[in-house]
């Protein structure tokens, strides 16, 4: 008798864990799924962009002005000659609506648009992705290393991403871009080519750095004049212990709310700056550098630049109304705004 | 209240003399390439490099490099281009500042009217299907590629619509001055306007409506509220009044960024000859002195606006200046 109370009193009660309430609250959340469920639809099709290239046929990276297409037993060739004027210009093949046949026509190379839109998406959200996590790692490091041992160190950093930050974000890529897109960059042992994925990386990586690093500076701050972590100090336990064991814990939930929002930023950043020609090189693909080649056919085929510009409204609405239920699950109380400034 | 001005102040010039030093070290001291090569542009002679060199100094220490060419683009100004050879780069840039501050200021007042008219509504009919309708809208507005806005814009209004009494007023892409044409000017702006506000509408929509929530909840409300004041008038003179304070604050963010970033690419779509379709002339010929010169002047110009709105600020609430 006695046994058995003492067991039901030492049973501990069930109750889930701060990780599993959220999953919870995220799952339950229908706008967030939804947006998710969308997001991925868009990220898997993009993955089968070889595949797509493979069964329609085409190569969307060489130009190909004199293929002929059949459409319902036709030959229709992909570049039309003008009717107007003197005849002497040529106007890409238009929608078909006809998959793995010119879905959405040609560009001004005779290039499968559907297919170098696929292609394209892959390096949106490569780059997108990629410059976010490089984007989180800076900043996280900058953040904990100026909040945590502050004094000079902090004074340093914190004017250094003062200036960061007063430096509009446009002007900056654009300052990058331009002087490393001919030479690319070597750093040490590391060294990207010209022409490289991973330039527009670094480039929209670096210039996001403040936006992580102040707000984590600032939790970092608090963090290190809370009572544990005081605590600990007074234990002698060493600072790297303290910093992996007790503070990076406590800022996990606010950076894996950045990562959708960041994510949703990089990659409206990487479009400008491809549209810009100072991001992703041709004969690369990326959805900014098709609106652009779009552009000059925007008036007889304007779907080229149509297109794209809807994938990248859909990826990044669909990740920010994601962030946003991730943000209300995790850190309900947090201040992070989507759209500017992370 | 004047210790707060002088120290903004102090950082103002600070923060610019960082971004100079920044903007000159990634022009001139970028590991990997000879920076004359860089500033001569493609395909230069040999003579013109040597030009190159002796004009900004490369042969001397890095500090006199920089005092050089900021002596170049900010005090004589006869900084010039190598790819359109001997054009004074300083002046166009100049020239160029009305048009880009047309823009803005056009599509600032829209953004702050439109937000404001659209925050309060939503706030007022939360949770209705007005509000969740905005406020969709508003998460449209900043998904979109503000470029991509623009030339769908220019799809409907100088091609398929144009020829309908709704776009047959929109004159062709392209700027007219102020003082020669008022007409011309407003009416070539207004698509631009629209197009640049869209974005931002979004935006502070959705940070006005959250506000407006978050201060109805405070205990003036209530107390309004027992005064027997009308809703109306406590959603309006009372929560709206409070929750344009944070507005402001970002307002003061957004309009730096806004002309230094989606400015530039609306001027490119709709041919606007502002700074960001100068700047984007000069990405496309690699021509450096010019992105350089535009570069500094567009960042000194956010950094100045980001300062006027924090003294604003200082002046408009009372507890900055008693602290």
């Amino acid at each position: 008798m006695s046994t058995e109370i003492a067991e039901t009193v030492a049973a501990p009660r069930k109750t889930r864990g701060p990780w599993a309430v959220a999953l919870v609250r995220l799952t339950t959340n229908k706008a967030a799924m939804a947006a998710l469920g969308v997001f991925l639809l868009i990220v898997v099709a993009c993955l089968c962009a070889p595949l797509y290239a493979q069964w329609a046929g085409v190569n969307p990276f060489q130009s190909t002005l004199d293929a002929v297409i059949h459409i319902g037993g036709v030959e229709v060739p992909v570049m039309e000659q003008s009717t107007e004027g003197l005849g002497l210009g040529y106007t890409p093949l238009g929608p078909t609506w006809e998959l793995g046949n010119y879905f959405l026509g040609a560009d001004i190379q005779g290039r499968d648009v559907f297919a170098r839109m696929l292609y394209g998406g892959l390096n949106s959200l490569v780059i997108s992705g990629a410059a976010t996590i490089l984007t989180l790692v800076l900043g996280t490091s900058a953040g904990l290393v100026a909040g945590y041992f502050g004094g000079l160190t902090d004074t340093l950093l914190s004017r250094i991403l003062d200036i960061l930050w007063a430096f509009p974000i446009y002007l900056l890529a654009i300052s990058l871009s331009i002087v490393l897109i001919a030479q690319g960059i070597t750093i040490g042992p590391i060294t990207i080519q010209s022409g490289s994925l991973w330039l527009p990386i670094f480039i929209i990586g670096i210039v996001y750095v403040p936006y992580v690093a102040r707000p984590i500076r600032g939790q970092v701050l608090a963090l290190r004049r809370s009572e544990f972590v005081l605590a600990a100090i007074s234990l002698g336990v060493p600072g790297h212990r303290i910093l992996w064991r007790d503070i990076v814990p406590n800022i996990t939930t606010t950076l894996i709310v950045f990562v959708p929002l960041m994510m949703a930023l990089n990659m409206l950043t990487e479009s400008a700056l491809s549209f810009l020609s100072i991001g992703v090189q041709p004969p690369d693909a990326s959805w900014g550098t098709i609106i652009l080649d779009g552009q000059a056919l925007l008036y007889t085929r304007p779907l080229v630049a149509i297109a794209p510009g809807i994938a990248i409204a859909l990826s990044v609405m669909t990740l920010n109304v994601f962030g946003d239920g991730l943000r209300d699950a995790l850190d309900p109380r947090s201040k992070i705004q989507f759209g500017r400034d992370a | 209240m004047i210790y707060p001005i002088l120290r903004r102040l102090g950082q103002m010039l600070f923060v610019m003399f960082g971004i100079s030093v920044i903007v000159f070290l990634i022009f001139f001291a970028t590991p990997g390439a000879d920076p004359a090569a860089r500033i001569a542009g493609r395909n230069a002679t040999p003579e013109v490099l040597e030009a190159v060199r002796h004009s900004f100094g490369f042969d001397r220490p890095l500090y006199v490099q920089y005092a050089l060419m900021m002596q170049k683009i900010f005090i004589t100004g006869d900084l010039t281009s190598f790819v359109n050879r001997g054009w004074k780069v300083v002046p166009a840039v100049l020239d160029s500042i009305p048009v880009t501050l047309s823009l803005v200021f056009g599509a600032a007042f829209l953004w702050v009217v439109f937000s404001i008219i659209i925050g309060v509504v939503a706030a007022a009919t939360r949770e209705s299907w007005l509000d969740k309708l905005l406020m969709a809208l508003g998460l449209l507005g900043i998904s979109m590629p503000v470029y991509w806005v623009g030339e769908v814009m220019n799809l409907i209004t100088q091609s398929r619509y144009h020829d309908t009494w709704m776009f047959s007023w929109v004159p062709p892409l392209g700027y007219k001055n102020l003082s020669d044409d008022p007409k011309g000017w407003f009416l070539t702006l207004v698509i631009p306007w629209i197009t640049l506000a869209i974005l931002y509408i979004g935006i502070y929509g959705r940070v006005l409506r959250a506000a407006i929530i978050e201060s109805m909840q405070e205990d003036y409300i209530r107390t309004a509220r027992a005064k027997g004041l009308s809703e109306t008038r406590i959603l309006l003179r009372h929560a709206l009044r409070t929750s344009l304070i944070s507005f402001v604050t970002l307002f003061g963010l957004d309009f730096g960024a806004l002309v230094g970033g989606s400015a530039l690419l609306t001027e490119v779509v709709f041919g606007l000859q502002g700074i960001g379709k100068l700047t984007y002339d000069a990405l496309q010929s690699l021509d450096l002195p010019m992105i350089m010169a535009t570069v500094l002047y567009a960042s000194m110009f956010v950094v100045i606006a980001n300062a006027v709105v924090d003294f604003v600020y200082i002046l408009l609430d009372p507890r900055v200046k008693t602290s």
